[in-house]
């Protein structure tokens, strides 16, 4: 806890703090503190956290608790571009899976997690309702249809390409 | 009231509303096997081996959590229901190291011996087990999660009773773990190390830092004078590691039995107990006369003051400068008795026996080192660790004759040996106190005003025209209450004693673990007033029972310190706090 560098929250979230300790039982609105915060830095961080605790009165140790519980909140920022594998049922019978494995491979991190460069980071998600064009992943808004594990190399480039001429 | 009128294994049974299967079972005698659940914590519900069976229920169902109905009919040993119980102990075995005989906790561990009671004599479940490294950072506590087991007693004694919650479960499923925040180390959390979570886990998953191998060594040391001293509370709970009764006074055997270990000389904290009443005294009547800082707070224990510097920083120029009464004597040993003695004060070993182990942190705080760079105390033992000692040496502890301590440093007043005890402090500072505001010998002795069971305990006592008002906490959560009174400041306090441990160092983060298959868990009121009693009888049966009156104490004034509260008094025996950490929550 030491090593942590502090990172002030946005006015408007204090503010939204603030008015959550106002009301009855403030400490039940942790949940919706965290959402909001993830929302404006894709994740969050210890520094955020341990602002959270004090701000609302509710030990840092059950903040993260709730933190690491909840698999929709991320500990470590989103990359640039989120690329986020279906793993619905129908994704998964036509190989989502070994997609997912393929981009693990391809970037070398897990799920959940960025490279280094701050460029990728991969997700697994539930059904997203376009079956038909299974198996899916989307990156940020833009979605990549009937992918196959030997196409992933190839779509990765291609952002690399983009990122590169835009520099 | 009413009565709730139910049947539990064919007997009937009337119970008050709102108790718990459990609680039923209890009361005719049925003792439903148990794991996460533990009388003085909250239900937790996390094992489920306390599963009972209830007719028109689909399910069984935990009797820890589940009150009992009218009507209910409940069976606690169907055949399915023991073999499910089985089975959840193989589940959490299979999780579990296999490593029984090299575990600090065998033949003590709450989930080997319900393994035996069940029946479990072989693994049916093997598969993949967690994997952790041991979390051994801190000076106090040691983490081991391989052998964590998830009841969450440590969470639950660590909020509830502490108040400091520093502990939590973080992820989920098999990837679950108990840790503080953000995966901080122990050292680099909010812990004030006072080891309440290792007297409440059932297996090892918490354990002191040992020091015993140390203390081996340094014995063997033919250039080492190795000097031991026990702590007030130590002779009060040391006998129950060697099955004697719970409040047996062990002082004369523990003394033998040190010498026996190869000790060269065995001293008494309890003559530097009364030496911190001496100063502790002086440094309230000085605040009081000031009128400044006042309510002085005690300073002997060493969770608390961690407490303190964590999350009251606010209130620090409220504690007593004094060191505790294990840091003044180490000081002593260090100056005083080598040059008494004509030894090097290098070459000496000062080992304390402590019933804590927030005390191991204390000593290697920077303040409890000399100018030039040696520790004060060298080693911090808890009783647990002496008694393992003990056993080790072949010592027929309980067959010990009595032995004195050595003097002078170990000579000691009734006012010292109560220091082990909630409200101890208090009563000795008031035996000195209304000596030292009146001027005059004074005939009351015991202040039973302030002779606290519970967790929390206020008076007001009148010494010649004088109101002092005082409070005894124990148990930080019990402290906090009073913390927050002194911070709003509508109430005048004169002394607070608070301790961190519930019951005060007789029921510490380091003293004997009460066996839970035998139904005591630590932090059970009668176990900790029969280890109270056994020191008040120790000062009842004294002459001298007021710190000021110690021979020996006085002599050291004359000799070496002077006056209390002398320049070298403070030098030597005073210390000072600073706010770490400021993080977390109150």
């Amino acid at each position: 806890m030491t090593g942590i560098i502090y990172k002030p929250l946005d006015q408007d979230i204090l503010d939204f703090i603030k008015e959550c300790t106002q009301l009855e039982h403030p400490e039940s609105y942790l949940i919706a503190v965290l959402h909001k915060i993830q929302e404006r830095y894709t994740y969050l961080s210890e520094s955020h956290m341990d602002q959270v605790a004090h701000l609302l009165n509710v030990p840092a140790a059950n903040v993260f608790g709730v933190a690491t519980f909840y698999h929709f909140f991320r500990l470590k920022p989103k990359g640039k571009y989120a690329i986020s594998v279906c793993m619905g049922t129908a994704c998964f019978v036509k190989g989502a899976d070994m997609v997912l494995e393929q981009f693990r491979t391809e970037l070398g991190i897990d799920i959940g997690e960025t490279t280094l460069d701050g460029l990728f980071s991969i997700e697994q998600t539930r059904c997203i309702g376009v079956c038909a064009l299974a198996p899916v992943v989307t990156i940020n808004d833009r979605v990549y249809s009937k992918v196959t594990s030997s196409r992933v190399k190839e779509i990765i480039q291609i952002i690399r390409t983009e990122e590169k001429t835009k520099a | 009231m009413k009565y709730i009128n139910a049947k539990i294994d064919d007997m009937p049974v009337s119970v008050l509303e709102g108790k718990t299967i459990m609680q039923a079972a209890d009361s005719i005698g049925m003792h439903v096997p148990r794991l996460c659940f533990h009388p003085f914590l909250s239900t937790e519900g996390a094992c489920r081996i306390c599963i009972v069976e209830v007719d028109g229920y689909r399910n069984y169902l935990p009797a820890c959590s589940t009150m009992l109905q009218e009507g209910m009919v409940v069976k606690t040993n169907s055949p399915e229901i023991r073999k499910a119980r089985r089975d959840l102990i193989e589940l959490l075995l299979d999780n579990h190291p296999k490593e029984c005989q090299l575990c600090e906790r065998d033949g003590n561990c709450e989930l080997q011996n319900l393994a035996y009671k069940l029946g479990v004599r072989e693994r049916l479940f093997e598969g993949e087990r967690k994997r952790y490294k041991i979390e051994d950072s801190s000076a106090s506590v040691v983490r081991d999660a391989e052998k964590c087991i998830l009841c969450a007693r440590c969470i639950r004694v660590c909020s509830e009773i502490q108040g400091v919650t520093n502990l939590s479960q973080i992820y989920r499923g098999f990837n679950a773990r108990v840790t503080p925040a953000f995966e901080a180390n122990m050292d680099d959390s909010v812990c004030i190390q006072c080891g309440q979570c290792i007297n409440v886990c059932p297996t090892a998953a918490f354990t002191e830092q040992n020091m015993t191998e140390e203390v081996w060594e340094a014995i063997n040391d033919p250039k080492k004078f190795v000097v031991v001293q026990t702590a007030p509370a130590i002779r009060a709970a040391i006998g129950e590691g060697f099955d004697m009764p719970i409040g047996t006074n062990a002082e004369g055997k523990t003394v033998f039995a040190l010498r026996r270990l190869g000790f060269d000389a065995v001293f008494d904290t309890n003559f530097a107990a009364d030496l911190t009443i001496m100063e502790e005294a002086t440094e309230f009547l000085q605040r009081l006369k000031k009128n400044k800082d006042l309510p002085i707070i005690t300073s002997c224990s060493p969770g608390w003051i961690n407490f303190l510097e964590h999350f009251y920083p606010e209130l620090i120029p409220h504690a007593s400068t004094c060191r505790s009464p294990m840091s003044m004597l180490s000081v002593l040993l260090k100056t005083y008795y080598p040059e008494k003695n004509n030894i090097k004060p290098e070459d000496i070993y000062v080992v304390s026996v402590m019933p804590c182990v927030a005390k191991k942190f204390e000593a290697k705080r920077p303040e409890h080192y000399s100018e030039k760079g040696y520790p004060y105390t060298d080693a911090v033992i808890t009783t647990r660790e002496l008694i393992w000692m003990i056993k080790a040496y072949g010592i027929d502890f309980v067959n010990l004759p009595d032995d004195d301590f050595d003097k002078p440093l170990g000579e000691s007043t009734g006012a010292g040996d109560i220091f082990g005890t909630t409200g101890g402090v208090m009563e000795a500072t008031l035996r000195t106190a209304a000596e030292k505001l009146t001027g005059k010998k004074q005939n009351k002795l015991d202040f039973y005003e302030v002779r606290a069971i519970e967790g929390l305990k206020e008076a007001s006592i009148e010494i010649n025209g004088l109101t002092l008002n005082v409070a005894v906490a124990n148990g930080l959560q019990n402290a906090k209450k009073i913390l927050e009174k002194v911070k709003l400041g509508n109430m005048q306090y004169h002394i607070i004693e608070i301790m961190a441990c519930p019951g005060g160092c007789v029921a510490g983060g380091g003293q004997p673990l009460t066996e839970a298959g035998k139904y005591l868990y630590p932090m059970d009121w009668e176990m900790i007033r029969k280890r109270q009693q056994a020191l008040y009888g120790i000062d009842t049966a004294k002459k001298i029972r007021k710190s000021h009156e110690n021979p020996y104490v006085l002599k050291l004034y004359e000799e070496f310190l002077g006056e209390p509260g002398s320049k070298l008094a403070h030098e030597l025996l005073h210390t000072s706090y600073q706010e770490r950490l400021p993080r977390g929550i109150k």
